[in-house]
């Protein structure tokens, strides 16, 4: 077991939960929530795949998953914000959409090997000691990407006007409204943004970070982690980086834990029984509703949650 | 170019007429079908040969129609589990583990085993396993109930991660402990731990042979007899709406609100534990890997098509259990998953038209 292994692991894995819980997060504020981030990412992901083996260009195939996942989110912005439906009801049903969607279209795609984005060394950067070589060498371009975006959503959200519009939107849609901001077009926009970036988490699972297609194991479940940590994070995106970042260094340590004969001196139960290993894989689910529990209770203190509207549909001109 | 009418679309004052959910769902389901085949012949499929491969494996002899009704009782059972929740907006979306520790603590029975097999009269076996299942359901169902009530967690959330758990919970003892042979899979049950079916008939009627329907149907007929008495004709049914429609009322009415999230997420568990124990006892005969084809999750589908209404909740896992049976021999196979979800989505913009009138009206010639 090696830290800067698990480390790097984390910043790899994170990286694609980081896309996805930031999306979300950027839905979320807007008063939409949207948790078919499952089906999107596989979407993202299905779509990323076929178009890169088809033509050969992983880049392409990284536009193509990301408006993949962007156009399904649409169907859930026209249910939620037109039709007024129920939000969690069309996030489920947009991940069963989305996971049929993919398995059909991704029919004969496993095994097949598509060209991928590649991994890369930042110049001067990765020359820095430990620092470097941890983070700046040898990953996958997605990876450095997700350090760049990470600070630009902090940014945006808190301090342009259009993050403020958007905050305002999801906080007091009426009187959004009334200062001449568009809550419909808004949420259209945040909820094909949130699809986007799922496509995008999508797309950097098959083509870039753990690569291939495996039907709907080639998500397994990341979409629904992802929405947790909007939750943990409490719809902050330094705090969704921070946790998804974390998840990842969980995962591959749970998976490590396996591999010494002795933990501490004494003999590793891991090692020597396998079938143990079922209770690490399950520990990080425990872990994020333990880490739920505590988020409820620090921002109940903080007095920060969800956006206020989050979940209610806005018609102009009715009382809320 | 102007039409010689447009389209106004006004709010409902009124109650929608009775039957027009009836219409709107119906209308749903067969554009569903449309849609899905328009897809399968985009990518090169026949919808029409497809389609009556569909029905014929779902409906096609007496053999499919049970194993329809076979896929429909878990369903059903999840399916009135999730409804009831739905009604006070608890989103439980665990069934899926719920489902899988019932059938855990339900093979506990003639697995460990806790009574004497051979000499217990099956009744009796049966109805401890019915418990047990029912009892680790409604424990697993108390998790997220227990967080919600006291932490406020999302029960989204929770119940999902709970999902997880339980899968992983339940692969442990398959591959150790309870494990037949090494394999992922422990040893067949007993007899006295099978629920009767109709084929154990054959030797009175020849006509029964083969045909896998079993008791669990049952269970789930009970089960939605009572759940709409409780929600139509009971005070606590009457409390449970309550909640759901205007929690700010139920508080001042003296609702304990916190109470009855528990009480409702352990009915809900338990019900989802009994469908496991239905299903390891009536069809598996067994406990194993995958026992669950994503009931938990279509049953939610399940409770929101039928509008929650108990009764409903019968026909609309019928015809899940269906689209089960017809999508496990149908190429490719993700159609399944496709149908169901345009089906929901269907549904709920469908909803629409029950809140709102559409109406067509004459352009009169001076607004022209």
């Amino acid at each position: 077991m090696n830290f800067e292994i698990i480390l790097r692991s984390g910043l790899s894995t994170g990286t694609i939960l980081i896309f996805a819980a930031i999306g979300e997060i950027l839905t979320e504020l807007s008063g939409i929530q949207n948790l078919g981030l499952e089906g999107m990412m596989l979407v993202g992901a299905m779509a990323a795949f076929k178009t890169s083996l088809a033509t050969g260009n992983p880049w392409f195939g990284l536009l193509v998953g990301i408006a993949a996942g962007g156009l399904l989110s649409l169907a859930h912005a026209v249910v939620t914000i037109h039709f007024q439906a129920d939000q969690v009801v069309s996030g489920l049903s947009l991940t069963f959409l989305g996971t049929g969607l993919a398995l059909v279209l991704g029919e004969g795609l496993t095994g097949q090997n598509a060209p991928l984005i590649p991994n890369f060394t930042i110049p001067l950067l990765s020359q820095i000691p430990w620092v470097g070589r941890v983070f700046f060498s040898n990953l996958n371009l997605l990876v450095y990407i997700g350090y760049l975006f990470i600070p630009i959503a902090w940014w945006y959200i808190n301090k342009t006007r259009p993050g403020l519009h958007l905050r305002a939107v999801g906080e007091k849609p009426a009187a959004a409204d009334s200062l001449g901001v568009s809550v419909y077009g808004t949420r259209y926009l945040y909820t094909f943004i949130g699809g986007c970036l799922a496509g995008l988490a999508g797309s950097a699972i098959s083509i870039a970070i753990s690569p291939g297609w495996y039907s709907s194991q080639t998500t397994s479940g990341q979409g629904w982690i992802a929405v947790a940590l909007v939750i943990f994070a409490q719809w902050n995106p330094l705090r969704a980086a921070l946790g998804g970042y974390l998840f990842g260094m969980l995962r591959r340590f749970m998976l490590d834990l396996q591999g010494p004969m002795t933990l501490f001196g004494a003999p590793n139960p891991f090692f020597y029984n396998h079938n143990l290993a079922f209770f690490l894989q399950m520990t990080p689910f425990l872990l994020t509703i333990i880490a739920l529990v505590l988020g409820s209770a620090a921002s109940r203190r903080q007095r920060i949650g969800a956006p206020a509207a989050l979940g209610v549909p806005y018609v102009r001109g009715e009382r809320d | 170019m102007s039409l010689p009418f447009h389209l106004q679309v006004e709010k409902r004052l009124e109650e929608p007429p009775r039957w027009l959910p009836i219409v709107t769902s119906l209308g749903a389901v067969i554009l569903s079908f449309l849609i899905s085949g328009l897809i399968l012949l985009l990518i090169g499929g026949d919808p029409i040969k497809t389609f009556q491969y569909f029905y014929n494996a779902a409906f096609g002899s007496w053999g499919a129609l049970s194993d329809v009704i076979v896929k429909a009782t878990p369903l059903l059972l999840i399916g009135l589990g999730c409804g009831l929740a739905f009604r006070m907006k608890l989103w439980n979306i665990g069934a899926e583990g719920q489902f899988y520790i019932g059938a855990f603590c339900a093979s506990l029975v003639p697995l460990v085993p806790l009574m004497n097999m051979e000499t217990t009269p099956r009744a009796v076996v049966l109805l401890v396993m019915a418990l047990f299942g029912m009892i680790g359901g409604a424990l697993y169902g108390f998790i997220p109930g227990f967080l919600k009530a006291k932490f406020n967690v999302s029960e989204i959330i929770s119940t999902l991660m709970l999902n997880y758990v339980a899968v992983y919970w339940n692969n442990y003892w398959i591959y150790s402990t309870f494990s037949d042979a090494g394999f992922q899979m422990t040893k067949m049950f007993p007899k006295t731990a099978w629920l009767p079916r109709l084929a154990d008939l054959a030797q009175q009627n020849r006509a029964f042979s083969g045909i896998t329907l079993h008791l669990g149907v049952v269970f789930g007929l009970i089960t939605a007899v009572i759940i709409w008495h409780i929600v139509n004709h009971s005070r606590w049914g009457y409390e449970i709406t309550l909640i759901g429609d205007n929690p700010k009322a139920a508080e001042y009415a003296g609702i304990n609100i916190k109470r009855n999230i528990i009480l409702v997420f352990m009915l809900s568990g338990a019900l989802a534990g009994l469908a496991g124990m239905s299903e390891v006892s009536g069809v598996v005969h067994r406990l194993q890997e995958r026992i669950s084809t994503n009931y938990g999750f279509s049953g939610v589908i399940v409770a929101w098509l039928a509008k929650l209404n108990p009764l409903a909740t019968i026909l609309v896992s019928f015809l899940f259990g269906a689209l089960i049976v017809a999508g496990r021999e149908i190429q490719p196979s993700g159609l399944y998953f496709l149908i169901q979800g345009t089906i929901l989505f269907l549904v709920i913009s469908s909803d629409v038209l029950l809140r709102y009138r559409v109406r067509f009206e004459r352009t009169s010639s001076e607004a022209a």
